[in-house]
């Protein structure tokens, strides 16, 4: 059945796109760190690698564009859910043609295409978590009320809710959904300072929220498909230690889809 | 509920009946719909059977016995038809009853082909308690007064309740009403089914006729006595009519003079609700069954279907372009079964379906090429995908409501199964479960809810939200009893009982709860139904008329969804009569035994005035009558909590306060059941009245510090009644204070909910909460907090004894407050005063600094009510427990 609720964390398409070099210079960042290029896209590698063949997804790999140093983290630039696909207008101005590609790709998956055209709203991916029952965006320094609103008109099936992320990049930054139900919150100080009321909402609609240990939690999250595809909820270790210095975590680097068979 | 169990038991049988008569009146109607089924011409015969039945032994309890002969004869009469509704009542009449002998043998008969009939029905009934069985009596009572009414004059029922003494007077009219409003129903099925009792019956009595538009669009008439048809006698015509048996997800609605859709209560008289004279009814879902799986028959589900595609295709129901071509997939597969490859369907025959409010060409395309992968399902299992999809959404179910946080910013409440939830603009902003609300209530145009305390708040909270008016609120109010009823409990509350002075609306929810629905439904056996789906060519009919009200697209949408406009009840705007008539008053000390009253306050609404003093008149007088009547107040619900209660450390004080009654408090103690949840961790600060604003406490409030403080500050405002009242008692476990300073504060709490309440709509309070908190040096806490409806109290009597309201005790290990709360009401001539307490003792170690804690209890108290003056502080050096003396 083409059951409207994309089962959580069941996936069949995932998109991402390479490393482009001026990925190490240009791309946006709130450290000062150098990045070894070489050693990103070898971690990147790797990472869709596990996508493609330990998770059994179908890989969409769109080419790096050296005018768009940022655009290997793809999940800024679309959000899907189910079949539908909303196509994002980011809150960094250099990464809104990022989403050009990334439109005609999930045209071509058949998904149901929306775009936020509004001038004033801005959404980046990393700031939606979908939690299988409704989505929380976070109201970040790339996200906005408006963009949050658009999201709630393109699935309108589920309840969407903000967050204000106090600090940091992305709400997705700072925690994760761990498998059905339950999300994971870093237990840094940044962490537990940016999701305050977070971690309320999060109780309040029936969420668990569990708090991982993991010093900088946050840049280590293990993509949820990966807890989630894998019944034992093995933890597929993934290095993502050079895309880390650019503010990205490794949900950033895919768009994961679930494309129903029948239809 | 165990509670309302227990409590049923108690009381008196009649109480019991009363109480349960509106469930038990739903079964019997089931039952008897079951038995129309049967073919007409046993119906007719076991009709005329049962009704003898009936007659002789409902009535025969209320009714002089010169009436009775009459009804034996009208029974005899082989004219009569009764409905089929009044045969499971025998038997439950014969269990309690009995009737004059030769009665007793019509009813038996009647009986037993009714069992014939319905056997597996009445098994279902009849396992069920006794409760039900008096509730069955409500239906024959009502058949019995069809015959009667036939044979003679409505009127002379009347006369004869009138001639028996007072309180069995108001018992007996309150079956009475039930009868008589039978009648009606009685004539009008007499009408439908052509029978020669119209003839008979040269009426007196006015019969109009509703229309009803039921869910497939069309229209369904059905003649009522026009005074006094009970809104259920009309339900379970269109029941029938619609040959449902899960009827209590149902329900039926109409628009009031302001032209918003209401629920018909099905305890009240139809006349008196829809208060002008436009007889036009909507038959709609009113609970949405959270899992329509779980549904029996499929002839609801497909009733639920059509209610369903209706908030689908007006946008009441939002979803993504996907989910409208999914769920108008299954539709066409519903109604037109398989795609017939080699007959296609011109394109355009689907575009004059309705499937969404934005319908276009691609979504047409979308659903044709979806309803093609449905090839072979059954139209019931694409009812069923079609419910499951469509359970799922976000807004299934969920009743909105206007309303406008405390920064007065316009945001929607929705009211579902789960709980409520709070929209601003397109987005969800908060979520409140039920197990998570702990009371619900109104005032004026206001609406609160408190909340349990969280994980990281430290104590409840209240949440007060401004609706548009108070009839908004107290409509918000009643859909928020009725969902948590139907959803949460597992038998209705008994509406409350007069006991003392309320002036808060008793609304109750009456029907039957879910779980009790599942059950009765479980026993259903009959071979399904069959019946015919209509095509989705459904011309909009709204339901409700009421504006479709859709988060997303807030403002354009009132184009879309079509009105009915045979809906529209042209209000000509009769001033609304208060329930509470003086007439209403006088029953209700008999309340208890008649359950159709339940809502005698609820509809304080409107004119305060005349009415106002009309009312307190009349409550008074019932006050009155209530204490000479009432024994030894058992309480309102004898449950656990009661019993933790004695052990209360109440000391009850009284102080004189007058109180006029003026405004009116609802308010209903949710998630009584989860008592041992309450508070597991929180920490109330120092001295803080734990009596949420919502309680409408002001507060005289007495500290007493080791050194004991009393600073009372009475309230001289208008104490408007408390319909609810809560008993808090802690029990404070580790109290580790040797060194006893108690500092008190007796903070009276008349019920006046004057104070701006805090209203958090957001996270961001709770936030705020908890932040305030933290300056309280506590360090451990336990509470515990139990919470009953006290009762009681005699009505004279300066310095009585209050009633004990709440006592709450908060320990920490290095503080132990105890704040106990007493009511006490009192009748002076005609006015009642109302005395609130609150007192908070604090006992600690010496490290206490006695003089800032008494200094941040009256702080506190003040801020808690800024309506209250504190009038006096009283401070005693004691080493020991300071007892208070006023």
């Amino acid at each position: 059945m083409a059951g409207l609720m994309a089962g959580f964390g069941h996936y069949t398409h995932a998109v991402v796109r390479g490393i482009p070099a001026s990925l190490a210079k240009e791309a946006l960042r709130t450290s000062q760190a150098e990045v070894d290029l070489t050693r990103a896209r070898t971690e990147h590698e790797a990472y869709v690698e596990v996508l493609r063949t330990r998770l059994g997804l179908e890989v969409v790999e769109l080419p790096a564009d050296e005018s768009l140093p940022d655009c290997v983290f793809v999940e800024d630039a679309a959000v899907v859910c189910g079949e539908t696909a909303l196509i994002t207008r980011p809150g960094a101005e250099s990464r809104r043609r990022e989403t050009e590609v990334m439109k005609e790709a999930l045209k071509d998956l058949n998904l149901n295409i929306v775009e936020m055209t509004d001038e004033n709203a801005t959404l980046d991916g990393g700031d939606v978590l979908f939690t299988g029952r409704e989505f929380f965006v976070g109201l970040s320094k790339r996200t906005n009320q408006r963009g949050a609103e658009i999201l709630a008109d393109a699935f309108k099936d589920y309840a969407v809710s903000t967050v204000p992320v106090l600090e940091g990049l992305h709400l997705k930054s700072f925690c994760s959904m761990g498998g059905p139900g339950l999300i994971i919150i870093g237990s840094s100080e940044p962490a537990q300072k940016a999701l305050k009321v977070g971690s309320c909402l999060f109780y309040n609609v029936g969420l668990d929220t569990i708090y991982n240990n993991i010093p900088s939690f946050e840049h280590a999250i293990h993509h949820y498909s990966v807890f989630e595809k894998l019944k034992d909820h093995m933890l597929i270790p993934v290095s993502n230690m050079e895309k880390v210095k650019v503010d990205g975590a490794l949900t950033c680097c895919s768009v994961l889809i679930s494309k129903n068979p029948n239809i | 509920m165990t509670t309302e169990a227990g409590s049923e038991t108690e009381v008196k049988e009649k109480a019991e009946e009363s109480a349960a008569q509106p469930d038990q009146s739903e079964t019997a109607k089931e039952e008897s719909q079951e038995i129309a089924n049967v073919e007409g011409e046993e119906k007719e015969k076991g009709k005329e059977k049962e009704k003898e039945g009936k007659e002789g032994k409902g009535i025969t309890r209320y009714l002089p016995t010169w009436f009775k002969k009459q009804k034996s004869q009208s029974q005899t009469s082989p004219t009569k038809e009764v409905p089929a509704t009044e045969e499971p009542v025998n038997k439950g009449v014969e269990g309690e009853e009995e009737p004059a002998p030769e009665v007793n043998g019509h009813a038996e008969e009647v009986e037993e082909k009714e069992e014939v009939k319905s056997e597996e029905v009445k098994e279902a009934t009849q396992p069920e308690s006794n409760s039900n069985v008096s509730a069955d009596t409500e239906p024959l009572a009502k058949e019995e007064k069809v015959e009667d009414t036939t044979s003679k004059s409505p009127e002379k029922t009347k006369e004869t309740a009138d001639g028996e003494g007072a309180e069995e007077e108001e018992k007996k009219k309150e079956p009475e009403g039930h009868v008589e409003a039978e009648t009606d129903g009685g004539e009008s099925q007499t009408s439908i089914f052509q029978s020669p009792l119209r003839l008979v019956r040269k009426n007196k009595m006015k019969v109009v006729v509703c229309h009803v538009t039921v869910l497939d669009g069309t229209d369904f008439t059905c003649e009522v006595e026009q005074k006094r048809a009970k809104g259920q006698y009309l339900f379970f015509k269109v029941c029938e009519h619609l040959n449902l048996l899960e009827k209590d997800y149902f329900g039926l609605m109409y628009k009031d003079n302001h032209d918003e859709k209401c629920w018909l209560d099905p305890t009240k008289e139809i006349k008196r609700q829809i208060r002008s004279n436009n007889w036009q009814f909507a038959f709609g879902v009113k609970f949405y069954p959270p899992d329509p799986s779980q549904l029996t028959e499929d002839i609801t589900r497909y009733l639920l279907c059509l209610q369903l595609r209706e908030d689908v295709a007006s946008g009441r129901l939002p979803c993504s372009f996907v989910t409208h071509a999914l769920l108008g997939s299954y539709t066409l597969q519903a109604e037109l079964g398989d795609h017939e490859p080699d007959q296609p369907r011109p394109l355009d025959f689907i575009s004059q379906l309705t499937f969404a409010p934005n319908q276009n060409k691609e979504m047409e395309e979308k659903i044709l090429e979806l309803h093609k992968s449905h090839r072979g399902m059954t139209p019931a299992q694409a009812d069923l995908q079609f419910l499951e999809n469509a359970k799922k959404l976000s807004m299934y179910g969920v009743d909105l409501h206007h309303a406008k946080d405390s920064e007065a910013v316009d945001i929607m409440l929705g009211v579902c199964a789960n709980g409520l939830l709070v929209y601003k603009d397109r987005l969800r902003i908060n979520r409140f479960a039920w197990p998570k609300i702990l009371k619900i209530s109104y005032k004026r145009n206001n609406f609160y809810i408190k909340i349990r305390p969280g994980e990281t708040e430290q104590f409840e909270s209240t949440v007060g939200f401004k609706l548009q008016n108070h009839r908004s609120a107290k409509r918000l109010w009643k859909v928020c009893v009725e969902n948590h009823s139907f959803f949460r409990l597992n038998a209705p509350e008994p509406p409350t009982k007069a006991r003392f002075l309320t002036l808060g609306s008793k609304f109750r929810y009456s029907g039957r709860t879910q779980a009790q629905t599942r059950l009765a439904s479980s026993l259903i056996d009959r071979p399904a139904p069959s019946f015919e789906r209509t095509s989705s060519k459904r011309i909009s009919r709204s339901l409700d008329g009421a504006p479709v009200i859709s988060i997303t697209e807030a403002g354009s949408e009132t184009a879309e969804n079509g009105r009915d406009h045979r809906l529209e009840l042209h209000s000509d705007s009769k001033a609304e009569e208060v329930d509470l008539s003086p007439a209403d008053v006088e029953a209700i000390p008999s309340q208890q035994q008649s359950p159709g009253r339940a809502e005698p306050a609820s509809s304080q609404d409107l004119n305060k005035t005349q009415d106002e003093v009309l009312k307190h008149q009349a409550s008074i007088s019932q006050l009155k009558r209530s204490f000479m009547e009432a024994p030894p107040p058992s309480p309102p619900q004898p449950n656990q909590w009661e019993k933790r209660l004695t052990s209360s450390p109440a000391t009850i004080r009284v102080q004189q306060q007058q109180v006029s009654l003026e405004d009116e408090i609802a308010s209903v103690l949710l998630g009584r059941r989860t008592a041992a949840e309450f508070y597991s961790a929180g920490a109330p600060p120092l001295c803080s009245v734990p009596e949420p604003p919502l309680d409408a406490a002001v507060t005289t409030c007495s500290a007493a510090a080791a050194p004991t403080a009393v600073c009372s500050s009475s309230l001289s405002h208008p104490v408007s009644a408390l319909s609810a009242t809560e008993v808090s008692v802690p029990q404070t476990e580790a109290a580790s204070a040797d060194n006893t300073s108690s500092e008190t504060k007796e903070p009276a709490k008349p019920p006046v909910v004057k104070t701006e309440m805090v209203t958090i709509s957001d996270t961001f309070a709770a936030q705020k909460t908890e932040i305030a908190t933290k300056e309280v040096p506590i360090v451990h806490t336990e509470t515990k907090t139990i919470t009953y409806e006290a009762a009681q109290l005699d009505g004279n009597g300066d310095g009585e004894p209050g009633v004990l309201m709440t006592a709450q005790t908060i320990t920490s290990e290095s503080l132990c407050t105890t704040t106990t709360t007493h009511i006490t009401k009192t009748l002076k001539g005609g006015l009642s005063e109302t005395r609130i307490e609150k007192r908070i003792v604090i006992t600690g170690d010496c490290d206490i600094d006695h003089d800032q804690a008494l200094a941040q209890a009256i702080k506190e108290a003040k801020e808690q009510h800024p309506d209250m003056s504190v009038t006096r502080v009283v401070v005693h050096k004691e080493t020991e427990l300071a007892e208070e003396e006023d």
